[in-house]
């Protein structure tokens, strides 16, 4: 072998008469994908650890009595392979193998969702034969069975390759699909009580045992993807196209600050489905289900497509041409400025979307009154004055990617307070697990519970009462000392605002501890929104308002005269909802928020109905544009083109699926202004990166990070407890709403309590438990958790637990605490 | 019947099987009287490598099919890493044909629970565990009342004879499945997972049970430890041939006068186990035999002479396997025996691998439909065929096995199945076996 090139670790070895260079431990099947060589495969998946089941790939190696199975066959020094292409006994292996897949495998092609695009298809032409010397029965299964609401599984076409169940086990920790039975009865399926005498049919859906266990993992439309067959189907791309008809179109998730890089697939006009897109650098290959399944919104019955204005004579609702609505709008905000316009945005809004509300509020409205925080800002009954959350924004996240998915991964250790990373960031989650399975990555997690997903990634944990996390951050010696190894990462989530001194106590963490902080949202839109300056007291490029050179540079770049700019923070969602509430502002500009998402859901809903002119920008029929005196349709995010930024600060830039007229909240904002002759630039999503990218630079230094004193929890009396809430991944969330099949794979709501107070209450798991405040009540079945003592979780916007707009209160607030009556709802299921 | 010649029957050489005919030598008070617990205390008193290199000096090869030589695979445990060690011993037993461990365990336990303390000292285990087959209740039953007997007095547990050395030993029962008794797949049925063969590398020298280094060892390569640590490496040598050393438990079954175990000394023939056995049954000649279980290749009468040792059988072109010898004569089918192997191996397949799962299910179908009547020479080609595609391309070795007795029995009797085609033989199987459940 002649000498070439190589460091000391990497070996030479020959493929197809080819001498190669690979890195030690790599695989044969992957060094030959790279020169070029197609080794036809099932079960391989670069992601997954070897299989070695389907032994489709086998290749000849010299010095090897039999065939090799590529995929798991690590290179050696001098190794001398011969793959199909070179080697009859290769050849022959592979076509034999493939003869044995199929003989099993029902003629379904012509209409099964996988034809066209079917790794089976595809290597039958290439590797198979074309006539078949199999006479016998075939073996049959009843047609597809739901292993989930959403997963169909049609065993007769599945090759047993594993895949799915191995991604479900080291990828995701969803142990809900496994092998079952053997033999050429060997079968994928979830737990079903008649498997194991139980009750049941056998053959039915999953759900008709007591026992059964569906397959409810949130990450379970990867299996769909990876599937080398069409043995597992999606309920909503099932039998509505073939691949060839599909326009597919890189695009980017909306839906949470993950950051997850997509593939939409369109046909006349209409989104069929969505993929994982590639992206090593942030989600490998993998997504969500919420991200997969959940764009049915684009197209629910209740879209806004016609501009609508109320009528002064009836006082209702009536579509109106764009020219006549964007006058009411212009004039309706001209009116109110001098009293004070409020500006919320939500967290939903691309980057070059939200730089329009933060540019059209400073240059049109004359505010610093913007937002885009749709959620609590602070403890319930703390003074609204408190900017701590707002402050810690300017000091330790705008402006700053210095925590990267990578980093995630190799980090030997990672603290997470505030965050449940399963529910409220996904792809951060699977990273985690990954750092933890493949690379021993320490997790604590100061949290009130371990959950599900916090056990999954190995997490010690740290208890936490609601509203101690702050005091943990700042005492607690083994956080710190987690913290203590280079590389070292505290990440922080949004939830973390409730807890008074807690943001000040992370950033001060970090800078003692030299560990890097990563804040984590949970919209699409927030990061960016930060950046982008919806903020009181931040302009875009996270300069300070009160910045005055900041302020000037900017105000030359706008055009307009200084002085427009104020340089006093504005009023934050809170204290926009309160002003708006008590009769102060004389209108509100709202994108995309629903009010249940606030702090006190009754407050803002009273304050949409006392402002006196509400102007809002939405998709959808919701409970602000029920109020609004002008509706502006805006695009959905397969309609426009634009970016996200995830919680690194990572760009996330995507361009339109779908040709549409709907129009971005940037260029109806440019319309708006140009009536009230500002010339706002924000049409064009070009034109706005563009002008991002000029502005001036912040001369001044960061700003200082807070330094809010650490609250304690609060201390319950008797019959009541401190509350623990976070959102479920699959909850009620306004863009999900609606959507049945995928709502059917969400965690079932529970109310979790410790053992003390199933004990003081009397309860058993399953009972149900009442959860009140002078607001009003949750009841839900109780689940016996490892909690500490006094506290009671509830998921924060599912079926049956709307904390917000229920109890009125968010985390770390006291509840009183019943045995529960049931409502009316779960009194009548009692009965039947 | 007629009796064995004098110098035949000198051929037994009655070493494992010494105490199977006493009266109650699954008893510990009648073992130790016998020998019994002996060769620990000599053990215990050497180092553990003196032991590793008695076994590589003894010869000693696995009992368990494949002939690993003993010593060599103990010496692959890594020592002074920090982790435990374990012993697995496997008496899955589930070879069609084979019939050496159960008894032994039945009549005389003890021979076990001594090998697997001396192996574990050896290895520097302090756990070890047996794997029973499920169906095997008589025999784990008396195994568990040996190990009761054997915690007792002292032979395991803490500081077993004042030596420092503990050692605990589990007996489990597997499920009744052939593939726990593949090492890796027992490793992972052991440690509550589904029974099937895992990836090597990692061999479970290095990661075994829980990930840490293990010897899997069937049962008659433990069992022969203490003989050899009471007896030393030469005598075991003196039996057997050069390479293939110590004696040997033929389990013979099928046509023979006497069906049972023989112990002699690796290398005998079949002809002489066949006199052993009281000969041939009467108006039966000998057609065709395994020499050691169905997944081993077909000999026929003319391999009579073959010595029974690893070289010899394999000369063959066959392999020594369990020295399960089943015999079959002239009133024997190949082509049936062949169908009821590869029911066998299609129930048992494990369902990991395209070609044992899919090969045996077709292959199976195809014996069904020539037993029937209803085969034709293409079928021939086709098994021939597919038998190729399995053998050798298959996850682990059960695959291998199902091809075999299709392989051989189409390479010697041919003839066999044109009579079936040919409509020559009745057909054995009728057209409602067809409709096969599956
Ligand atoms: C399908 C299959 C079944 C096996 N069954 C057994 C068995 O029942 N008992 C056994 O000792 N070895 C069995 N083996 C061999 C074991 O994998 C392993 O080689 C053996 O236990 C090693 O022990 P030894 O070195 O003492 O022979 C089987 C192998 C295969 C492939
Ligand atoms: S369902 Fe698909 S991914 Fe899962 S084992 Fe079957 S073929 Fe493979
Ligand atoms: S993890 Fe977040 S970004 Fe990724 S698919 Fe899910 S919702 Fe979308
Ligand atoms: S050959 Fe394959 S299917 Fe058969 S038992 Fe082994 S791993 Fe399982
Ligand atoms: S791809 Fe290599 S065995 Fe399946």
């Amino acid at each position: 072998m002649t000498d070439v090139q190589k460091r000391a670790d990497q070996v030479s070895l020959i493929i197809d008469g080819v001498e190669v260079v690979a890195e030690k431990g790599e695989l044969v099947i992957r060094v030959a994908e790279r020169m070029g060589i197609a080794i036809p495969r099932f079960c391989d998946h670069p992601l997954l650890a070897p299989a070695g089941a389907c032994r489709q790939c086998l290749v000849e190696v010299e010095g090897q009595r039999k065939p090799v199975a590529s995929c798991t066959q690590t290179v050696a020094e001098g190794m001398v392979v011969k793959t199909q292409l070179s080697s009859p006994v290769a050849a022959k292996a592979q076509a034999g193998v493939m003869e044995l897949l199929l003989i099993n495998h029902p003629l379904d092609c012509p209409t099964c969702d996988k034809g066209g695009e079917c790794p089976l298809q595809n290597q039958a032409m290439s590797t198979g034969r074309a006539d078949s010397r199999f006479k016998e029965e075939k073996r049959e299964y009843e047609k597809p069975i739901h292993i989930s609401s959403q997963v169909l599984l049609d065993r007769e076409r599945c090759v047993l390759c594993q895949r799915c169940t191995r991604f479900s086990e080291e990828i995701a920790g969803d142990k809900f699909i496994d092998l079952m039975d053997r033999s050429s009865g060997e079968q994928i399926n979830v737990y079903r009580d008649d498997f194991f005498g139980g009750a049941g049919t056998g053959d039915g859906q999953v759900g008709e045992g007591e026992g059964d266990v569906a397959f409810n993992s949130y990450f379970s439309g990867n299996t769909i993807q990876i599937c080398p067959v069409g043995a597992l189907t999606g309920e909503q791309y099932r039998f509505r196209a073939r691949p060839f008809d599909l326009v597919s179109t890189p695009s980017a998730c909306e839906h949470c600050a993950s950051g997850c890089s997509q593939r939409t697939d369109h046909r006349r006009g209409k989104v069929l489905r969505r993929l994982a897109g590639d992206d090593p650098a942030v989600n490998e290959e993998w997504n969500c289900d919420k991200g997969r399944w959940g764009f049915r919104y684009a197209t629910a019955t209740d879209r806004i497509l016609t501009p609508q204005i109320r009528d002064t004579k009836t006082g209702e609702l009536r579509e109106a041409s764009w020219s006549e609505a964007l006058l009411a709008a212009a004039e309706g905000l001209k009116a109110a400025k001098e009293r004070g316009v409020g500006v919320l945005t939500g967290g939903r809004l691309t980057v070059e979307d939200a730089y329009a509300y933060a540019k059209f509020a400073r240059t049109v409205l004359g505010t610093n009154d913007v937002d885009f925080r749709a959620r609590p800002l602070r403890a319930t009954g703390s003074p609204v004055t408190t900017t701590e959350e707002a402050d810690f924004l300017a000091a330790a996240v705008a402006g700053i990617t210095e925590v990267t998915y990578e980093q995630v991964e190799n980090a030997p250790s990672v603290v997470l307070a505030g965050l449940e990373p399963e529910e409220e960031s996904p792809i951060l989650f699977l990273r985690l697990r990954k750092g933890h399975i493949r690379r021993k990555l320490r997790v604590t997690a100061v949290s009130a519970y371990l959950s599900r997903g916090l056990e999954k990634i190995g997490a010690a944990l740290v208890a936490a009462v609601p509203g101690d996390e702050a005091h943990i951050l700042a005492s607690d010696a083994a956080v710190a000392e987690a913290l203590g190894a280079p590389g070292a990462l505290l990440i922080v989530g949004e939830r973390l605002a409730t807890v008074p001194g807690a943001l000040s106590a992370a950033a001060d963490l970090a800078a003692r501890t030299g560990a890097k902080l990563a804040w984590v949202p949970r919209r699409a839109g927030d990061r960016g929104a930060i950046d982008a300056g919806c903020l009181p007291n931040l302009l875009p490029g996270g300069r300070p308002v009160t910045d005055d050179a900041a302020r000037a540079a900017l105000s030359l770049a706008w055009k307009v005269d200084a002085g427009v700019v104020p340089g006093t923070p504005g009023r934050d969602t809170d204290r926009i909802i309160a002003a708006a509430a008590d009769g102060t502002l004389g209108a509100l500009l709202v994108g995309g928020v629903d009010p249940a998402d606030l702090a006190d859901p009754t407050l803002a809903e009273n304050a949409l109905d006392t402002v006196p002119f509400l102007v809002s920008l939405e998709m959808r029929q919701s409970a602000v544009t029920r109020r609004a005196d002008v509706v502006l349709p805006i695009a959905p995010a397969v309609e426009k083109a634009g970016t996200y930024m995830d919680w690194e600060g990572r760009l996330r830039s995507f361009g339109a699926v779908l040709k549409s007229t709907a129009m971005t909240d940037g260029r109806v904002l440019e319309a708006i202004a140009a009536l009230l002759d500002v010339s706002l630039n924000t049409g064009d999503v070009n034109a706005v990166r563009r002008e991002l990218g000029g502005l001036p630079g912040s001369t001044l230094p960061s700003p200082v990070r807070p330094s809010v004193a650490a609250a304690r929890a609060a201390q319950p009396a008797e019959n009541q407890a401190v509350l623990a809430t976070w959102h479920q991944l699959i909850d009620l969330g306004s863009l999900l709403d609606g959507d049945q099949v995928l709502a059917g794979t969400a965690r079932p709501p529970v109310a979790r309590i410790g053992k003390d107070l199933a004990e003081s209450l009397g309860l058993a798991d399953g009972d149900l438990v009442t959860v009140g405040t002078d607001r009003g009540s949750i009841t839900l079945p109780a689940a016996i958790t490892d909690l500490p003592p006094r506290v009671v979780w509830l998921p924060t916007n599912s079926p049956g637990s709307t904390v917000r707009r229920s109890l009125g209160v968010t985390a770390g607030a006291v509840v009183t605490l019943t045995a529960g009556v049931p409502g009316p709802i779960l009194a009548e299921e009692a009965a039947r | 019947m007629t009796q064995p010649r004098q110098e035949v029957l000198q051929k037994l050489t009655p070493v494992l099987t010494k105490r199977w005919l006493s009266p109650d030598a699954w008893q510990i008070g009648v073992y130790e009287q016998l020998d019994g617990y002996r060769a620990i205390r000599k053990a215990l008193d050497v180092h553990p490598d003196d032991l590793i290199q008695l076994i590589k000096d003894s010869g000693l090869r696995g009992r368990g099919g494949a002939g690993f030589p003993t010593g060599l695979k103990w010496g692959f445990i890594p020592q002074g890493d920090g982790k435990p060690h374990y012993l697995v011993i496997n008496a899955d037993e589930g070879e069609p044909g084979t019939c050496k461990d159960l008894p032994l365990m039945t009549y005389d336990p003890h021979s076990l629970v001594e090998g697997a303390i001396i192996a574990s000292y050896a290895i520097r285990a302090n756990r070890a565990f047996i794997y029973i087959r499920g169906e095997a209740v008589h025999a784990a039953r008396r195994l568990r009342n040996a190990v009761q007997e054997a915690y007792a007095k002292g032979y395991l547990g803490k500081n077993i004879l004042g030596s420092g050395f503990d050692l605990d030993l589990v007996v489990h029962s597997g499920a009744g499945a052939y593939i726990c008794g593949e090492e890796t797949a027992l490793l992972d049925s052991l440690e509550g997972f589904r029974g099937q063969p895992r990836l090597r590398p990692p061999f479970p020298a290095i990661a075994g049970l829980y990930a840490s280094p293990t010897v899997v060892n069937n049962v008659g390569t433990i069992a022969s430890v203490p003989y050899i640590v009471l007896g030393g490496a030469d005598w075991w040598k003196s039996m057997g041939t050069e390479k293939s050393s110590g004696p040997m438990i033929y389990s013979l079954s099928g046509r023979v006068v006497n069906p049972g175990q023989y112990e002699c000394g690796l290398g005998i023939t079949l002809r002489e186990l066949i006199e052993l056995a009281g000969g041939m049954q009467p108006g039966h000649n000998l057609k065709f035999w395994t020499p050691g279980g169905s997944s081993t290749p077909l000999l026929t009468a003319e391999h009579i002479d073959t010595p029974m040792d690893f070289e010899g059988v394999a000369a063959a072109g066959s392999i020594l396997g369990t020295t399960a010898m089943q015999i079959f004569s002239d009133q024997d089918c190949p082509v049936y025996n062949t169908w009821r192997w590869l029911e066998f191996y299609h129930h048992e397949s494990c369902g990991k691998c395209t070609p044992c799962r899919e090969g045996n299910y077709w292959m199976v179908r195809t014996y069904r439909r020539i037993l029937a009547g209803h085969g034709t020479v293409k079928d021939l080609d086709t098994l021939q065929d597919t038998a190729d595609n399995i053998f050798g391309r298959s996850f682990c070795g059960l695959g291998d096995g199902a091809a075999t007795p299709v392989v051989s029995t189409l390479k010697w009797f041919r003839d066999d199945y044109l009579g079936y085609i040919e409509g020559r033989t009745a057909p054995r199987l009728s057209e409602k076996s067809l409709v096969g459940a599956h």
